[in-house]
């Protein structure tokens, strides 16, 4: 970790993983989409329906896994102040947004045959809608402010509050009465879904995962080398008007 | 694909919306990424470089 604080061996680390995991991404967005769309069996209360838990689920996992490596980034940023913090943290924020935006497409999709509604205003659809409009946040607060260093502790900050919204999406379930089933994967006392549908939905997690990194990994190489074309530029700027005054 | 039954229409959606988002992100974030690249070889390639990148080219040079 400390190796990789220095962004010239972090960009060089980026070269050698990205080729590997974007093929893995596609191996295994290929083989779940296979088991999602042919092999997975019709739930016995959903019907087809079911199908799409194989993106809706995934993509939820991912916007609260999202959220939280921001938070722990922004921990980063303002306790270690580590260089590559607010870089994880700012190239996160809008992979987070899309994975947020397709779990509440999806799941209104997936409501309106089931529940004969797209929404209802219950804790568990309104603290996903809270997270999304938190990422929309972050995201206009890093282009609202000019300086790098500014917008990543002011970003940071609104991260870690917004940051009390993971367990009150993740507890929603439980603690107020909504449309929305209860946790049936990650739950204490193990999975309530039958192996022919929890196969194909973890290898579609496998595959989200992969692109999200793969994703993550590339965006932060471009921030990384967005700050030093800044700094290149800047510099050239003074260096202009410097020998401009003295000429 | 079996059949989708009377739902088909919400699934193949829900798929559509999944995978034309997620292609999106990827083509902006790759673009952001060639973008970057090419713009910081613009300056280089005009004499405007990190002192540290010199540094360091010289220390493997030596």
């Amino acid at each position: 970790m400390i190796g990789l604080a220095n962004p010239t061996r972090f960009l060089a680390l980026v070269e050698r993983l990205v080729p590997w995991l974007a093929g893995t991404t596609i191996i295994m967005l290929a083989v779940g989409l296979y088991l999602a769309l042919f092999v997975a069996p019709p739930d016995y209360q959903q019907g087809e329906t079911v199908r799409i838990m194989f993106v809706h689920v995934p993509a939820a996992w991912l916007a609260m896994g999202g959220y939280a490596l921001i938070a722990i980034a922004s921990l980063g940023t303002l306790i270690w102040r580590h260089p590559l913090a607010d870089v994880a943290a700012k190239a996160a924020a809008p992979i987070g947004a899309t994975f947020t935006f397709i779990a509440l497409v999806t799941g209104s999709l997936w409501g309106k045959p089931m529940w004969g509604t797209y929404w209802v205003w219950d804790a568990r659809l309104t603290s996903v809608l809270v997270l999304f409009l938190l990422y929309l946040g972050l995201i206009a607060l890093w282009q609202a402010i000019e300086e790098p260093g500014r917008a990543g502790r002011a970003a940071a900050i609104l991260a870690l509050v917004g940051a009390v919204n993971l367990p009150i999406i993740k507890f929603s379930v439980d603690w107020w009465n909504t449309l929305h089933q209860p946790a049936s994967v990650l739950r204490a006392g193990g999975p309530t879904i039958d192996p022919s549908l929890l196969t194909p939905l973890f290898v579609m997690a496998i595959a989200f995962a992969l692109l999200f990194a793969t994703l993550h990994l590339i965006a932060m190489r471009a921030e990384i080398l967005r700050r030093r074309v800044r700094a290149l530029q800047q510099t050239h700027v003074a260096h202009a008007a410097l020998a401009e005054a003295e000429a | 694909m079996p059949d989708l039954g009377p739902h088909a229409i919400y699934i193949l959606a829900a798929y559509a919306v999944t995978f034309v988002a997620l292609g999106v992100l990827a083509f902006m974030i790759v673009e952001d990424d060639r973008k970057q690249r090419r713009t910081l070889a613009e300056l280089e390639a005009r004499g405007i470089r990190r002192r540290s990148a010199g540094k360091m080219k010289r220390t493997k040079r030596s």
